[in-house]
């Protein structure tokens, strides 16, 4: 124990230096070698680069989903739920796209009342067709930029999964995303990206660290609270089933990511490739600073702990993927991969069962990476943005503190609130004994792997 | 007849495998199994929480020999499965009743 204290120690000195060196490099940081043009009042007409790069973004964003969450998440369940877990990130998609093409959309970002949420004008899809939108990318069919929404609205919920993993009722479940992409995700995204009152506060999030990481890592909190630990939690071995999986899973989400971030730019220019770089440089240090934080805490570096660094690392650059530079993108993922390792270590000592760390991961790197925007922004970098704290502009971070910090609560109480409806009504858990049996056999009378 | 279960540590399966079969043991049943004896357990760890293994993974082999095959049999998988370390695994022989060949019908010691 003792031996294990000093090395807890050390790691976090040495992280702590490393953090250091990085800020004092971000703060000395010079122009970036390409800035991203000013663009003068936008001309609304279709370019034919950019509306490729925003469908090929799309659907890879969709790859994050299916498969990468879903084999992520699926590797990381005993092998009796392994077909449950990938279903959620399945149907999820399924379920949201048409509630986003119906009315998700127009509550999100169809024209606004009183800053709060979108108007039911644009339901059904009625007016967003092939024309650009001055706002929603000037260069691109407004369907496009509605699709590449899409893949965002139908991620969050998925991720919030890995709260409740291997005991959610599958109604509950289905009940749950619609009434939680409705109720949360749309006004959030509405505040913040859909010219809402955040968004009219100048808060910066280029990809979704208060919209899609604190949403729903709050929610997976509220989630994990409310549902109870699984049978046996703490005493029973509840190990990853299948850690290739979850691997193949990593990487598949690090790949998609890029069509998350840069795709953000809204089109195939020198924004996207600054975002991809900031992107990438995030995920391969929140790697390499989780690792070195467990193999100093616990003795041994390990596989799951370098994916799961480089997804913390991702999730916390998304907010700030656009605004920053490449030494701030590597001082967030280096703090990003040892907090979260930190995060994760804390949740088994208090006791909750969120079962695959979303907590830790989303809910922890989105706030830090929306904090971390409010610091590190430049606009050197996007002239769109703003500059951030350590750019000469403290205001700015004073808006990412509310930013994070109403995202956090909204998120939170909205989700209990939602959680508590849905368990009046078709109750959220699965019996006992069918989560002794498991998900796939009890909630789909299926299996994954045959004994024969 | 003798029924001869060894468990072994796995990576040793090979090595043997290699041996019996220079004896002139014609065939064998292996199994991958898990269990514990004096060894206990080992610890794993997924994102700093520890874990205690406490089945640990083990080959065992299964091999049906005449009687006076049955010594020479385990002293060969002794010295070729020994490490001296903690955890080398047991070998356990019994009595067989009979044994019969599926395709022909032959039994006894022909039917090995």
């Amino acid at each position: 124990m003792g031996k294990h204290v000093r090395r807890y120690v050390m790691g976090a000195m040495i992280v702590a230096a490393v953090m250091l060196t990085a800020g004092l490099v971000v703060a000395q940081e010079g122009v970036p070698p390409t800035p991203a043009p000013a663009s003068p009042a936008p001309a609304l007409k279709v370019d034919t680069g950019d509306t490729a790069w925003m469908l090929t973004s799309s659907a890879l964003v969709l790859a994050m989903i299916m498969p990468g969450l879903a084999l992520f998440y699926g590797g990381l369940v005993r092998s009796k739920n392994v077909l449950g877990t990938i279903t959620h990130s399945l149907v999820i998609l399924c379920v949201v796209s048409l509630i986003w093409v119906l009315w998700g959309y127009s509550l999100a970002f169809g024209p606004d009342v009183g800053g709060f949420i979108g108007n039911l004008e644009w339901f059904g899809l009625s007016g967003v067709g092939g024309e650009p939108h001055a706002v929603y990318g000037p260069t691109i069919p407004h369907q496009v930029f509605m699709l590449f929404q899409l893949m965002f609205a139908a991620i969050t919920p998925a991720l919030i999964t890995g709260a409740f993993a291997e005991r959610m009722k599958f109604s509950a479940l289905l009940l749950f995303s619609a009434l939680w992409v409705t109720l949360i995700y749309c006004p959030m995204a509405h505040w913040i990206w859909g010219q809402g009152w955040l968004a009219k506060m100048g808060a910066l999030d280029f990809a979704g660290g208060a919209v899609v990481h604190i949403s729903s890592g709050w929610a997976a909190l509220a989630c994990a609270l409310v549902l109870g630990r699984r049978q046996g939690y703490g005493t029973a071995q509840m190990v990853p089933h299948n850690l290739p999986m979850t691997l193949l899973g990593a990487g598949l989400l690090w790949f998609g990511w890029f069509g998350f971030n840069a795709g953000s730019a809204l089109g195939a220019n020198a924004l996207a490739a600054s975002a991809f770089l900031a992107t990438h440089t995030a995920a391969a240090a929140g790697g390499v600073s989780w690792m070195v934080a467990e193999w100093l805490h616990r003795g041994k570096p390990t596989s799951l702990g370098i994916a799961s660094g480089a997804v913390a690392g991702l999730a916390t650059v998304t907010p700030a993927a656009g605004f920053v530079g490449l030494f701030s993108a590597l001082f967030i993922g280096l703090a990003a991969g040892a907090a979260c390792y930190g995060a994760v270590v804390w949740k088994s000592r208090l006791g909750y069962d969120d079962s695959l760390d979303v907590v830790g991961i989303h809910g922890v790197g989105g706030v830090l990476g929306i904090l971390a925007a409010g610091l590190l922004a430049s606009k050197a970098i996007n002239a769109a943005g703003a500059d951030g704290l350590f750019f000469g502009n403290p205001g700015q971070f004073g808006v990412q503190l509310l930013t994070a910090g109403v995202s956090v609560v909204f998120a939170f109480l909205g989700t209990l609130m939602i959680l508590k409806l849905v368990d009046w009504t078709v109750g959220l858990r699965v019996a006992a004994d069918e989560e002794e049996r498991g998900l796939d056999i009890s909630q789909h009378e299926e299996r994954a792997y045959s004994q024969m | 007849m003798k029924k001869i279960d060894a468990i072994i540590k796995p990576f040793k399966l090979e090595e043997v495998k290699d041996a019996l079969t220079e004896l002139g043991v014609y065939g064998m049943t292996v199994s991958e199994v898990r269990g514990f004896g004096r060894q206990k357990g080992h610890k794993e760890a997924y994102r700093g929480t520890e874990y205690t293994i406490e089945f640990v993974p083990k080959t065992k082999i299964e091999v049906v020999v005449s009687d006076a095959m049955a010594d020479k049999v385990i002293e060969t998988i002794i010295r070729t499965a020994k490490t001296g370390s903690i955890g080398d695994g047991k070998i356990f022989m019994s009595n067989l009743e009979g044994v019969v060949r599926i395709r022909t019908g032959e039994s006894g010691d022909r039917a090995l």
